[in-house]
């Protein structure tokens, strides 16, 4: 008997034992449903969660490294050994971009939180962020108005801004911010334009609240000992690995670290950011996949019960079918179709409820109901269907022709 | 060569530390084309005797060939195909898939036996206009009246040509006029050199057949040999 003879033949006794059974296998399905939209769900908000991660990741750009006193994920440990390194000043911020040659563009960056004044609004505190014309390059950032800051402003140390996106929403309501007097901490500068929009890291803070001012003017005036990260964009990716290590041996000649001596400061890069995130990201989706697996477990369970029920139904007509030649294979895989077919349904209506929940969770994050997370849950849904369904169709199987004829 | 050769066969069962001999050194042949009965009361044994002729059962020890094939020593998936080639069965209770229609039941011994789909309806088509069921392809069982299910089995039942028609007590859910008409079927068949073993405990039905075996304690207590059927002649089919 070919092997589709016996799908053919499976599929067609399944459907019809489906339907004389209609009540019974709609709330069979209903467990399998449930499991089913908690895991799609949950694979949903995972790959939400990811993506957005990714956008952000995507504002710190792959083709920049900084150069900082410290890394960005430091265990205690390190930290404690780390913690005198002495501040990266202006001066040797300025030998290294003096010095490097495999970088398109370096910015000395020094940040701080100051309040913003306008007139007579305060904007409350945001973040100040002190550095060159470069610092377009590095951030990869657009301007909506106006001119970025300039080499000449920074070399005069000139009292001029930039204002971000939130912030000139904020200030200047109603007219252009360019031209107007802002005043940040102590000191007043003039706003020479608007950086676009930027959106919020991580979704943690905004990109946008920001004023930038000539490192020069905060370096001397604002900030005692400025603490210089060096935001460094490479000229291609391909030297990525070379460029660092030149930014090393520049750091360490800059520093006056001894040969063998260890680095008092780290080159930093969103590589890192992403090993944490998958770190921890995927401990966390491993934890909700499980839990959520739980609800689909329980699922599968009721789809095993209700086969054992139909396995000792007809226990007679698998005699009958044994009888006329049917080899245990073959009711094997005929019970198993049927708890696959239990479970796809299952899986189908699940998605048909999944389909308005993502346009729900889209909201929040960036999710949609891919073609790969449909193929997912319809494979989960036959997993589920094989794996609850081949007990009972084991012991289908495996009852002697005889004894199944006898039985009432 | 016989179509069945039994050589000292014995079946025991293991009923909790006893040990039960259904049945104990039977020898028998089997002719192709004879129409034997096979006659005894419950517990002596004839059940035993039936599911190891139907292959549903194989023996403790002794040998048992079925048209060429060493039946004793085979694997379940070739019983299988024996049971579906060589044994058509013909139930006291129908036994007919009650979902399905009276042209799928007969197809399902093809289907397991791999026919194509399109001959597979072809030959349930003539199996049933050959028990007069032409009109009534497209019914299910519980459409049918009980006279009508069991000439639906006994289509299922030939629908493979198969070398033994193995019925057990095929009239025993049907009226006595109903059940008159089901043994003159099996006698047109038995005519046309059809192999039919019949199981009954009734006397009257089992005179239907030319070869009357008793079995008692496990044992073959009589083998009577009919010169005729007690019936001179079949009674017409009904349409």
């Amino acid at each position: 008997m070919s092997f589709w003879n016996e799908i053919l033949e499976g599929l067609r006794i399944s459907w019809s034992a489906i339907k004389a059974n209609q009540m019974r296998s709609v709330l069979t399905t209903l467990g399998v449903v449930i499991g089913i939209v908690t895991v799609t769900m949950m694979a949903t908000a995972i790959n939400g969660l990811n993506a957005a991660f990714l956008r952000s990741m995507s504002i710190l750009g792959t083709d920049v490294v900084y150069v900082e006193r410290f890394g960005w994920f430091m265990g205690e440990g390190e930290w404690r050994k780390s913690r005198n390194r002495p501040e990266i000043t202006l001066a040797q911020a300025r030998e290294v971009e003096r010095q490097a040659t495999l970088a398109k563009a370096i910015a000395p960056t020094i940040m701080a939180r100051e309040n913003i004044v306008f007139e007579r609004r305060s904007g409350g505190m945001v973040t100040i962020i002190g550095t060159t014309d470069q610092s377009l390059i590095t951030g990869g950032m657009d301007m909506s108005e106006g001119r970025f800051l300039s080499a000449a402003d920074v070399a005069g140390a000139r009292p001029i801004c930039v204002v971000g996106n939130d912030v000139a929403e904020r200030m200047f309501p109603r007219d252009t911010p360019v031209g107007k007097r802002l005043r940040v901490g102590d000191m007043t500068f003039e706003v020479v334009g608007t950086v676009a929009k930027r959106g919020r890291f991580l979704g943690l803070f905004s990109l946008d609240d920001v004023v930038f001012i000539p490192v020069t003017a905060m370096a001397g005036q604002m900030v005692s000992r400025p603490d210089v990260r060096l935001d460094v964009k490479v000229a291609s990716l391909a030297q990525l690995d070379d460029a660092k290590e030149e930014l090393e041996g520049i750091m360490r000649k800059v520093r006056r670290i001894p040969p063998g001596g260890k680095n008092d400061f780290a080159i930093n890069q969103q590589d890192a950011f992403i090993q944490n995130f998958n770190k921890v990201g995927g401990t966390v989706a491993a934890v909700g996949l499980f839990i959520t697996g739980l609800s689909l477990f329980v699922g599968g369970i009721g789809i095993m019960n209700i086969m054992f029920v139909s396995v000792t139904e007809r226990t007679r007509e698998i005699g009958v079918r044994r009888a006329l030649g049917a080899k245990r294979r073959t009711i094997l895989i005929q019970f198993l179709i049927e708890s696959v077919l239990l479970c796809l349904m299952g899986g189908v209506i699940a998605l048909v409820i999944c389909a308005p929940m993502t346009l729900l969770v889209a909201m929040a994050l960036p999710a949609a109901l891919s073609p790969g997370i449909i193929a997912l849950a319809l494979g989960v849904a036959m997993v589920t269907g094989i794996i609850s369904g081949f007990m009972p169709a084991w012991r289908a199987a495996h009852m002697a022709p005889v004894d199944a004829l006898r039985s009432e | 060569m016989s179509l069945i050769t039994l050589q000292n066969i014995t079946r025991s069962y293991q009923m909790g530390t006893e040990t039960i001999h259904a049945l104990r050194d039977v020898t028998l042949d089997l002719e192709r084309g004879e129409y034997v009965a096979i006659m005894g009361p419950s517990g002596s044994g004839k059940s035993t005797l039936m599911n190891l002729l139907g292959c549903l059962d194989t023996p403790t020890s002794g040998r048992f060939t079925l048209n060429g094939n060493n039946v004793d020593d085979m694997d379940d998936n070739a019983l299988a195909e024996i049971r579906n080639r060589e044994i058509g069965f013909v139930f006291q209770s129908f036994n007919l898939l009650a979902r399905s229609s009276a042209l799928h039941n007969v197809e399902l011994p093809m289907i397991y036996g791999g026919v194509p789909p399109a001959e597979r309806r072809e030959r349930a088509l003539v199996a049933l206009a050959n028990v007069g069921l032409a009109d009534r392809i497209h019914h299910k069982p519980n459409e049918l009246s009980g006279g009508q299910r069991q000439r639906v089995a006994v289509a299922r039942a030939l629908v493979n040509n198969p070398s033994i028609l193995l019925a057990d007590e095929p009239t025993g859910n049907l009226d006595s006029k109903t059940g008159v008409e089901i043994l003159a079927l099996f006698e047109e068949l038995a005519r046309q050199g059809n192999t039919i073993i019949l199981v009954t405990h009734e006397e009257e039905i089992a005179r239907h057949a030319r070869r009357i075996l008793r079995i008692r304690d496990g044992l073959i207590a009589a083998d009577e040999r009919l010169e005729k059927p007690v019936t001179p002649g079949p009674p017409p089919l009904p349409a």
